[in-house]
């Protein structure tokens, strides 16, 4: 999907903390995506790849963290594992889940130099 | 250039406002085209990285000293560099996402009930909302942003019903960010407590994650698109407030199962409300408008209550 745009959205983080921190360069960039998170990880490294190419982060490692998905329903009133967004919940099997946890789409830090 | 989906910056282009009934002359005509004007300003996201932001000094001018401490590690020890973590837990959607706050809070001060409506293209946007500024029929002031890669044409159908649009063309871009409305609504002259509709580009992915400022996301389906898309498609479904089930008229000549569409979209967000429509039936349109209503009503008098505050 528009994976180029969120990682535009990283560039533009890493050279906002650059401005702010004065580093060299960036040895690797941990993000933080959620198992839910409308974003596929391989597309992103490879939009990254591109868009970080000319910056203080080019060829800098992608580390992605992922969030468990999770949920709370509204019939069991507890908080469930999801793996997807539309998982039934595990225990009585009823679809009124609402997604709490694993939507993020984060920079979580960056190793620099 | 997004290799999965085409998306890019760059070439988003916000036309003239066009169409509305007329004022005193300075709008154009109701259904004028107005030449496209590429923005002088960089697009979105720049299409070219700025230059990298200069270096730490190793020697701090006019001192003529080393200075190892001016790293981010600020310190020293042979052996070790200044590789350091750090931590800054900062959102990537994160500047969209303040885009859209102010949109938010510009909308509020003037009572503006604003709808993002997104689908799947040829889903009916357009003439669901050319038939709902008709029934609204200038009760209510209006005005539409249309979102689309290229042409003017859906916002030439919405200024033949008498209603300002303002067309976007996305270029390569595959949605709307708050950023491109945030441009677009100064240049519209919204009028107080008035309804203002984006209809995003046709996309059933990119534009869920994108907030806009808007009050709602309205998802619309089309019952001659599968049934399964809420599953399909589960984040489009899990953004939205609404969803309207659109051509609802055509079901007869269909397999489509109408309660298990909504079943699907259910699953994925139980708090989704649903409407059957059909613009050229008029099926549901009541109710759609009233649920329109209600959110002006709201929005007004969230305006009020600013003001006395």
């Amino acid at each position: 999907m528009h994976e180029m745009s969120l990682a535009e959205g990283v560039r533009t983080i890493i050279e906002d903390t650059a401005a702010a921190n004065g580093f060299r360069s960036v040895r690797a960039v941990v993000l933080e995506i959620g198992e839910l998170a409308a974003v596929e990880a391989d597309a992103l490294r490879f939009c990254l790849d591109v868009v970080l190419a000319d910056t203080v982060a080019a060829g800098a490692a992608i580390e992605v963290e992922t969030v468990p998905g999770a949920g709370w329903c509204m019939d069991c009133a507890q908080a469930v594992p999801m793996r997807e967004l539309h998982d039934a919940c595990p225990h009585c099997g009823g679809y009124r889940v609402q997604t709490t946890a694993g939507r993020e789409m984060r920079v979580k830090a960056l190793e620099v130099d | 250039m997004c290799t999965v989906c085409g998306c890019g910056s760059g070439e988003t282009r916000i036309g003239a406002l066009g169409g509305g009934r007329p004022t005193g002359g300075a709008h154009p005509r109701p259904g004028t085209t107005l030449a496209w004007r590429p923005l002088g300003e960089p697009a979105a996201a720049p299409a070219t990285p700025p230059p990298a932001p200069p270096r730490a000094p190793d020697t701090t001018p006019g001192h003529h000293h080393l200075d190892f401490g001016s790293g981010p590690a600020h310190a020293h020890a042979p052996g070790l560099s200044q590789v350091q973590m750090l931590r800054i837990e900062r959102d990537i959607l994160g500047k969209n996402d303040a885009r859209a706050a102010e949109n938010r809070t510009w909308l509020a001060a003037r009572g503006i009930f604003a709808l993002n409506l997104v689908s799947s293209p040829g889903s009916g946007k357009t003439s669901l909302l050319v038939r709902t500024l008709q029934l609204l029929g200038g009760r209510v002031p209006a005005a539409v942003i249309e979102g689309d890669q290229q042409t003017e044409f859906d916002a030439e159908r919405i200024r033949a019903t008498g209603v300002p649009a303002l067309q976007i063309n996305t270029g390569k871009g595959c949605h709307l960010d708050a950023d491109m409305v945030a441009r677009a609504l100064p240049r519209m002259e919204l009028a107080e407590d008035s309804l203002l509709l984006i209809e995003n580009v046709g996309n059933l992915v990119c534009p869920a994650a994108f907030d806009l400022g808007e009050a709602h996301k309205v998802a619309i389906l089309s019952v001659t698109e599968g049934e399964d898309k809420p599953l399909k498609y589960p984040d489009m479904f899990a953004a939205a407030d609404l969803m309207l089930l659109n051509k609802v008229d055509l079901l007869p000549y269909l397999s489509f199962d109408a309660e298990r569409a909504i079943a699907f979209a259910l699953r994925v967000n139980p708090r989704l409300r649903v409407l059957r429509t059909s613009a050229t039936s008029g099926e549901g349109l009541d109710e759609w408008i009233a649920w329109i209503e209600a959110g002006l009503a709201t929005a007004h008098a969230r305006r009020a209550a600013g003001l006395q505050a």
